[in-house]
């Protein structure tokens, strides 16, 4: 028997690095948005279009990394009664009707360390989750939830942004056992306009200091600037171009599926 | 008064942790900015040149030191001495322009071009307005649409002098979702922005710089004391909201046991959740705005919505530093409502001819309600001056 941590970290592996040409889609999506119950149809659905892992978003009400789709789309899920309890019961729902790609949450931590990290860690990997990303929680403070992670065989997805220097991009390496999140420009998600993409300098160098798959996400709504990333990312994360989708039709299954098969080409 | 405008210039606290408490707890993309701010900072404070230009600054421009004043009609209505810390008088009409003048020095230092900064009642953005009219810095305020409506002088002073006040639509419409936002900003600019945080909040290093640029409060209150009132107070009273004006002042006598410190937080309409500002004394721990305190929270760690008749004590967060003195019984913290804020505020108006800040009417509540036990003198923050809430005033006036 495979320990289960390096079940969850060779899933997530296999999935981001088993493309072998254009980068995989990892498409982001809000539990419980739009509706309450609208999160296992979506993640079956992400699934069927052929994505290679899904980041489920759990909301939080001051969320500090996200631009306003995905702050809207957050609190609309808070609104129609979200929790982390319910997600991870919706998870666990989503893979008793088929759901097996890799899934990890990303999330913030006040909600987390209101559940108790070790709680939080041993409940999620029961329900079917993966991996963790917790998007204000820094490299130096990593070692609380990095110690429950471990022990429940949860993966931990470190992230690094255009401003992080080298030795820190190492550090993010080590830390991870998932993937590694690259931010492609300085901002919130869902920011396309207000500052350079300086994705493909940062994968350069991040692919210098570790070996796990590497994730480029913020921004990203094209099939070319998938393409674009060919050769440099593993992966790439799409999020508040699928949230707008999944917000606007009256089958937010079917247009997130559409939306991802399109980003597929 | 020997050297005014002196601050209490300590080491940071390693990790930016007091206790349990504090941390930094933020996006990737801003951790290497705030690894070199607690550095320049560091660096800054040692630097008498950078000390000097502070200090005359305060002295020159913004009128340290400020005032320690016997409020003899007070005492009288009280019953034992009460002294109050004219923070009122500083330019700009509150306490906030010790940290906006500190940290625009430190900003520029830094050679970051573009500030940007959340307010609640509209104090630290026009303090920060201030500071960067006078340095020559471009300024972008961000503000919940609701304190917009409810400080309209502060929106119009602000942009009269340059700055341009943002308005938050998002959340509560008020200093969380102008904090969220102002942060956001910072995370998108950061390689040529700094964020001048409004108080004793947010990830390290700030709650450590804000204090530390506030500590010319209680330094100068101390040696008026001595000189004034030939002794140090029983008490030392401060309203809390993110809780600035308090750490300024407490900081002169942290290490006099014998002076009691006494901080206090908006009791609003009610103790149920949302109907309040009181974060140490009706919260539980968590993290918010990057830093790990007390808040208002629900019980899945939802920051909840809060209510207070002073703008600058609405807020769910409260400093580290309080929460930390909080556990270690140092400071004790306790509640005061609107009612009662509202009414100090016409006592000390009729008895002293001073208007104060509705928050820190606050404070001038529970300073008259606290006898010590030796029946010495009572120190009171006044931190601001109330010309901003005389709209808030007249239409609480009306509705009761
Ligand atoms: C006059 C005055 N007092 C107090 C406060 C509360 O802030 P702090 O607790 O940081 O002193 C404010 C905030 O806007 C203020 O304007």
């Amino acid at each position: 028997m495979t320990d289960p941590r390096s079940g969850s970290q060779a899933r997530i592996r296999q999935a981001l690095q088993g493309g072998g040409g254009s980068p995989q889609v990892v498409p982001y999506l809000m539990a419980g948005f739009p509706h309450l119950d609208d999160t296992v149809g979506m993640l079956l659905a992400a699934q069927g279009a052929g994505s290679a892992l899904v980041e489920l978003g759990l909301p939080y009400s001051d969320p500090l990394a996200d631009g306003p789709v995905i702050q809207a789309a957050g609190q609309r899920s808070l609104m129609n009664g979200m929790t982390v309890a319910r997600a991870l019961g919706q998870i666990r729902t989503a893979r008793a009707a088929g759901f097996t790609i890799p899934l990890v949450v990303m999330t913030y931590l006040n909600p987390l360390l209101r559940m108790g990290l070790g709680d939080f860690a041993g409940q999620a990997a029961d329900s079917g989750v993966d991996g963790v990303l917790v998007t204000d929680l820094p490299l130096e403070e990593m070692g609380a939830i990095g110690e429950a992670a471990a022990h429940y065989g949860l993966a931990i997805t470190t992230m690094v942004a255009p401003t992080t220097p080298d030795s820190r991009i190492r550090r993010a390496g080590e830390l991870a056992t998932g993937f590694v999140y690259c931010v492609s420009r300085t901002g919130v998600t869902g920011s396309s306009a207000a500052t350079a993409d300086e994705g493909p300098e940062l994968l350069r160098r991040a692919r210098m200091q570790t070996d796990l798959p590497l994730a480029l996400g913020f921004g990203v709504r094209r099939r070319d600037q998938v393409l674009a990333l060919t050769g440099l990312a593993d992966a790439v994360a799409v999020g508040s171009f699928l949230i707008e989708r999944a917000g606007e039709g009256s089958d937010p299954a079917r247009a997130v599926a559409e939306a991802i098969s399109q980003l597929r080409g | 008064m020997k050297d005014p405008g002196r601050l209490l210039v300590t080491d940071p606290p390693a990790l930016g942790r007091y206790g349990d408490f504090g941390g930094s707890y933020v996006p990737e993309t801003v951790v290497p900015a705030l690894g070199e701010l607690v550095e320049e900072a560091k660096s800054a404070l040692a630097d008498q040149s950078f000390l000097d230009e502070l200090s005359s600054l305060l002295r020159d421009y913004a009128g340290r030191p400020t005032p320690c004043y016997f409020a003899a009609r007070l005492s009288e209505h009280a019953g034992f001495p009460i002294w109050l810390k004219r923070e009122d008088l500083l330019h700009t009409g509150a306490h906030k322009l010790n940290n906006a003048l500190g940290q625009l020095l430190l900003a520029r230092r830094m050679g970051k071009h573009r500030i940007v900064a959340e307010t609640g009642a509209g104090q630290h953005g026009l303090a920060t307005a201030t500071a960067c009219a006078l340095l020559g810095l471009p300024c972008v305020v961000y503000m919940g649409s609701e304190d917009i409506r409810r400080q309209a002088v502060n929106v119009a002073k602000m942009r009269l002098l340059g700055a341009t006040v943002e308005a938050v639509d998002s959340g509560s419409r008020t200093l969380k979702d102008a904090t969220s936002e102002a942060i956001r900003d910072w995370v998108t600019n950061v390689r040529d922005t700094h964020y001048v945080i409004g108080s004793v909040v947010g990830p390290h290093p700030y709650p450590w710089l804000v204090r530390t640029l506030q500590s010319v409060i209680g330094v100068e209150a101390r040696q008026q004391m001595l000189a004034q009132a030939g002794r140090l107070p029983a008490q030392v009273v401060a309203c809390v909201g993110g809780g600035s004006n308090a750490i300024g002042i407490f900081s002169g006598f942290l290490d006099d046991p014998e002076v009691r410190l006494l901080g206090v937080e908006a009791g609003g309409r009610g103790a149920g959740p949302g109907e309040n500002g009181a974060s140490l004394n009706l919260g539980s721990p968590g993290v918010l705005h990057g830093a790990s305190s007390f808040l208002l929270q629900d019980q899945d760690g939802q920051v909840l919505p809060t209510h207070s008749v002073s703008a600058g004590l609405d807020y769910p967060g409260v400093g580290p530093e309080h929460a930390w003195l909080n556990s270690t019984g140092r400071a004790t913290y306790c509640v005061v409502d609107d009612r009662q804020a509202l009414a100090a505020f016409h006592l000390l108006s009729r008895l002293e001819g001073i208007i104060p800040a509705l928050e820190s009417s606050h404070a001038i509540h529970q300073a008259i309600g606290s006898r010590p036990d030796d029946g010495g003198p009572v120190l009171v923050c006044l931190s601001g001056r109330g010309d901003k809430d005389l709209d808030t005033v007249l239409t609480e006036a009306a509705g009761d």
